[in-house]
């Protein structure tokens, strides 16, 4: 009974839902970014690792410049150097692609840690150096449910539910995209009509620099306005599910990050509401929720999928 | 050049230019690469006590390295030895705190069966979708580690939590404890190096000498050929996860038998993900994961005194990760030392 209530509680409570757009959104950056790269055929893993620069990165230009807009423009162009060495290493280089994803997680790992303490003077976190201010919409403050859920956002929510548009649009609606595709399901027949293999492929990787660095800034200045050691904690992987539970579609792994956004809130609300008094060492139950979720999710919807066909193999002229 | 000598020469060569690589970033903070590499060799091997800790700490890497390489060598790319350790580790500890009345010679190779075991099942869970739906593993293992990891800082704070300070489980009886080869001041040298040396032959053996090892290797290798060839992939896949988890799970189990005694949340500490380096520089070879292990295990162990000049330990992670890039694209070495374009 007293579950049921918190239940009601919990959905009729707009703070919810807002908190599920927060949690959705660093999903949606860094899985379109996952979407862009491995459209053109490379798998890229070192999403996480990218996010996890971009969220270091913009922090400590937020506190260089005290503009957090500039910590984002400069965590976006680390994360596409990242992109570019994985590129480099994928594609030039023909080498594992999941390798070397693995490489740059722990590069992003190991440098974050290195730096924060010459940077900031201490270990573990750094100062809280100011965030993006959320912007109110005037039309929706006038009704309180919708005032608090989605009247007062982060404009970030805003540019990754328009990211999703604009890569929707590129890949199913440009000549790029058709590249793209054609690139990532057959790159021998798109080679053999002239197509630049290796720069298409080029782009989608760098393009998930792109996205991964800010789907990772918006967790450190878009969200709480400092970095932790290691905050992203899997969510690029998470965002590699929703892509794949996506079917490699930008709006399908929006939907997928809502649907994790939706637990990660939900397991947020469960162990912190007052109905269900958990105890504190109870609580770390209630972080695997999304993990299983995805879990579960992947395990039970994978047979619809399809990754492209030349997802994960490297193209040898 | 000849490609047996190339596979190792790409790992000896990569770590080389990664060393150089990171001495570069240590210059950045402002200190010299040359004390901090001292510092790290002697905190590696520079006392009795140094060679101790490096052969404790290179132990579970032995395991964790072997976990990774026979998924490698079966086609399967297993991310989540690090849940499958602590889950091994949790597992072991559940049973041997209550081993007191059983007597060593059973309740440690008991012990080590039930930590196997876990681990086994643990990573059969990723090998048994893999098979049914597809999942890719290194989706559903990474899954796995965050479980297990909040699962494991429950379990020492609620169930199997005991006194203050670090959440830690009770001590296990006794008898399913190793016992030490010898004591150096306060660090025990562990007997579960031996244990993990003879692992590391007994996969040699299985991936070499043995038809289910060819039939592994060979479902990895080409997994639609070996499927035409009458193997049963969705078996070997799950057959090989758990032989990779109970590697895991055996690497957690003797950190908890013959050096902390108990089970902590910390207890894996990344052990698990740098079995992926390990079983890169290693080459896959259970014999080159020995010694890319006590490479590892000397510089996680060396990395200590090199924080006490002030280069923070995170330059390791920084040098493990440039290897592991290197090692990905191996013709970058290649053209580096041949200063020409190589093909394949």
């Amino acid at each position: 009974m007293r579950l049921f209530l918190a239940l009601i509680d919990i959905f009729t409570n707009p703070a919810f839902y807002k908190l599920t757009l927060t949690a959705a959104t660093p999903l949606i950056f860094a899985s379109l970014g996952g979407v862009f790269s491995e459209i053109t055929g490379v798998v890229n893993i070192a999403l996480e690792g990218i996010m996890l620069m971009g969220a270091f990165v913009s922090v400590v230009f937020t506190w260089l410049t005290g503009n957090a807009w500039i910590g984002v423009l400069f965590a976006v162009f680390v994360g596409v150097g990242m992109a570019w060495l994985h590129a480099w290493a994928s594609i030039t280089w023909r080498g594992n692609q999941i390798v070397s994803g693995t490489a740059l997680i722990l590069l992003a790992q190991g440098l974050t840690g290195f730096l924060m303490e010459p940077i900031f003077g201490r270990p573990g976190q750094t100062d809280i150096v100011g965030k993006i201010p959320e912007v109110k919409i005037p039309l929706l403050m006038k009704n309180r449910f919708l005032a608090q859920s989605i009247g007062e956002l982060s404009p970030m929510i805003y540019m990754a539910f328009a990211s999703v548009a604009i890569t929707w649009f590129i890949i199913y609606k440009t000549k790029l995209g058709l590249r793209m595709r054609s690139v990532g399901e057959n790159p021998e027949a798109a080679d053999t009509l002239g197509v630049n293999v290796y720069a298409v492929r080029y782009f989608g990787v760098l393009m998930s620099g792109v996205m991964a660095s800010l789907g990772g800034a918006f967790l450190s200045v878009g969200e709480v306005g400092n970095f932790r050691e290691l905050m992203t904690g899997g969510r690029g992987f998470i965002a590699l599910a929703a892509m794949i539970l996506g079917n490699w579609n930008p709006v399908g792994a929006m939907w997928a990050s809502l649907l994790f956004g939706f637990s990660e809130a939900f397991a947020n609300q469960l162990q912190s509401s007052p109905l269900l008094r958990v105890a504190s060492t109870t609580k770390p139950l209630f972080n695997m929720f999304p993990f299983i979720v995805t879990l579960i999710v992947i395990a039970g919807f994978i047979g619809k999928t399809r990754p492209p066909a030349a997802d994960g193999v490297p193209y040898e002229k | 050049m000849n490609q047996r000598l190339w596979a190792f020469l790409v790992p000896v060569l990569s770590v080389l230019v990664a060393l150089i690589i990171a001495s570069f970033v240590i210059l950045m903070i402002g200190k010299n690469p040359i004390t901090a590499y001292a510092a790290l060799f002697r905190g590696a091997f520079g006392s009795r006590l140094a060679v101790a800790s490096t052969i404790v700490k290179t132990t579970p890497l032995i395991l964790t390295g072997l976990a990774v390489g026979f998924g490698f060598r079966a086609g399967l790319f297993n991310i989540g030895a690090e849940g499958q350790m602590i889950v091994g580790a949790m597992a072991a500890t559940a049973f041997a705190i209550n081993a007191g009345s059983i007597p060593a010679v059973l309740a440690i190779p008991l012990t080590m069966l039930v930590g196997m075991l876990a681990g086994a099942g643990y990573a059969s869970i990723a090998g048994f979708l893999k098979a049914k739906t597809g999942a890719h593993e290194v989706v559903t293992t990474i899954m796995l580690n965050w479980i297990a990891d909040y699962l494991s800082s429950y379990v020492v704070t609620v169930p199997m939590g005991v006194g203050f300070g670090t959440p830690k489980s009770p001590e296990i009886a006794s008898s399913a404890k190793l016992p030490p080869l010898m004591v150096v001041q306060a660090t025990e040298l562990t007997s579960g190096i031996i244990i993990a040396v003879i692992a590391a032959i007994l996969v040699k053996i299985l991936l070499d000498k043995t038809s289910k090892g060819y039939e592994l290797k060979a479902a990895g290798f080409n997994p639609y050929a070996a499927e035409y060839g009458g193997i049963k992939l969705a078996q070997n896949i799950v057959l090989a996860m758990a032989i990779s988890g109970a590697l895991a799970g055996l690497a957690g189990t003797l950190e908890v038998m013959g050096v902390h005694h108990r089970f902590l949340g910390t207890l894996s500490g990344g052990k698990g993900f740098d079995g992926i380096s390990i079983a890169l520089i290693g080459q896959n070879n259970p014999i080159g994961i020995i010694f890319a292990a006590l490479l590892m295990g000397a510089l996680r162990n060396g990395s200590n005194e090199m924080q006490f000049i002030g280069v923070p330990k995170h330059i390791i992670m920084i040098v493990q990760a440039i290897i592991i890039f290197l090692v990905a694209a191996d013709r970058i070495v290649r053209t580096i030392f041949l200063r020409k374009k190589v093909a394949r």
